[in-house]
């Protein structure tokens, strides 16, 4: 996309964002003035299931949050990019991105903050800066969406949904590095 | 898996952090993670109880019906096994379409709604279906058309254009979501995975009644 379409496209994105919210609720409020809905009764019926759902939550992010923030301290991270690097620089993955590619399913405040960093140290238009962010928007962060999803229902046995978030996660990084060597050289 | 991988991350924190003399912080990591487990989850409150209130009167509006049907094809291919025009899937769009415009204090509550709906069809209340999987799949690696956080960092360390990385990042992230969902769709056939399948039960029950 050259610089007129990128523009384009993001005012056009901005202003849907700000107005969705406004248009879901003209709608459905609409739809229901014209449906005689007693919307209040409504609302705080579905309203009050609001708590449980948070309160359902808390065992299962407490325990995905508390070996993420252990793993994070323990410095183990460094160990495993000292081994792993020589397998990603063959994909074409700079060293340095590959904190960002093992971070990013599991933290997304870590992440960023990797992410901040790396641009401070090489600037943001450099190539490592522009992967880098690439990379941080190309996924979400696995672990935690799978906790508040299937904890917020008290799913505790997920089967395969680990796997396919990782696969996609891999997937995600290798297309960042990929797209980004063609885009930006 | 998860159980390994808990298990996993547990122990290398313990022997690394005793290897590097990190201890004392690993420990304090996971006080001060557990604290913030618990803040996350608790200001999800108001937040749910607002779009789950909003939800509800959508749904005996009959829009949640309606856009169920208009995603029907989709819907059959994806969630073979949820019945047709089901609430959940009017719900999935929408989480999906929040997800899309980057609203993320309406992607999660109108989420965790879907996932809700899809607990109803389960038989198995403790173990995902594979509809669930499917679904988890689209939010761990959801499409992202606008990063608005990562262009907020770039923008502030003077990027010359820090929207450049938009394209890129819909790229990657589209390729992300393919490849998840496609994973699910396969893994669900592998027959240890097959054979862990709540909604077999339900089958198999049927059968037993006949």
């Amino acid at each position: 996309m050259n610089n007129g379409t990128t523009s384009a496209f993001v005012n056009f994105m901005q202003a849907f964002s700000v107005y969705a919210i406004p248009v879901i609720l003209i709608v459905v409020l609409f739809v229901a003035l014209f449906k005689k809905i007693k919307v209040y009764e409504i609302f705080v019926d579905g309203a009050k299931e609001g708590f449980q759902v948070a309160i359902r939550v808390i065992p299962y992010l407490v325990a995905i949050l508390v070996a993420i923030g252990m793993f994070r301290a323990s410095g183990a991270m460094e160990y495993l990019i000292k081994f792993l690097t020589p397998i990603t620089s063959l994909v074409g993955m700079p060293a340095e991105a590959l904190p960002v590619a093992l971070m990013r399913p599991l933290s997304g405040s870590g992440t960023l903050g990797i992410v901040t960093e790396l641009m401070q140290e090489h600037g943001p238009d450099s190539f490592i800066g522009r992967l880098t962010s690439t990379m941080f928007g190309s996924t979400e962060t696995t672990f935690y969406v799978l906790a508040v999803y299937f904890g917020s229902v008290g799913i505790k046995r997920t089967r395969h949904a680990v796997a396919a978030g990782l696969i996609g996660d891999t997937a995600g990084m290798l297309a960042a590095v990929l797209i980004c060597r063609i885009v930006f050289g | 898996m998860l159980n390994y991988i808990w298990l996993g991350l547990m122990l290398i924190s313990l022997i690394f952090g005793a290897i590097t003399g990190n201890l004392q912080s690993v420990t304090d990591a996971a006080i001060e993670y557990a604290g913030i487990a618990v803040d996350i989850s608790l200001g999800l409150i108001g937040i749910m109880a607002f779009w789950l209130g909003i939800m509800k009167i959508a749904e005996k509006g009959g829009l949640i019906k309606i856009i169920s049907r208009l995603i029907r094809p989709l819907a059959k291919f994806l969630f073979p096994d949820i019945p047709k025009d089901h609430p959940a899937i009017g719900s999935m769009m929408m989480n999906v379409v929040a997800n899309w415009l980057g609203l993320g204090n309406a992607a999660t509550p109108l989420g965790l709604k879907a996932m809700e709906e899809l607990q109803e069809l389960n038989p198995d209340k403790e173990t995902a279906t594979n509809a669930q999987v499917i679904f988890l799949a689209i939010n761990t690696a959801s499409i992202t058309f606008i990063p608005m956080t990562v262009i907020a960092i770039r923008t502030e360390l003077n990027s010359m254009n820090p929207f450049e990385i938009i394209s890129t990042a819909i790229f990657a992230s589209t390729i992300a979501c393919f490849t998840a969902v496609t994973a699910a769709k396969l893994l669900q056939r592998l027959p240890w995975i097959k054979k862990t399948n709540p909604m077999n039960m339900k089958t198999v029950k049927g059968a037993d009644n006949e």
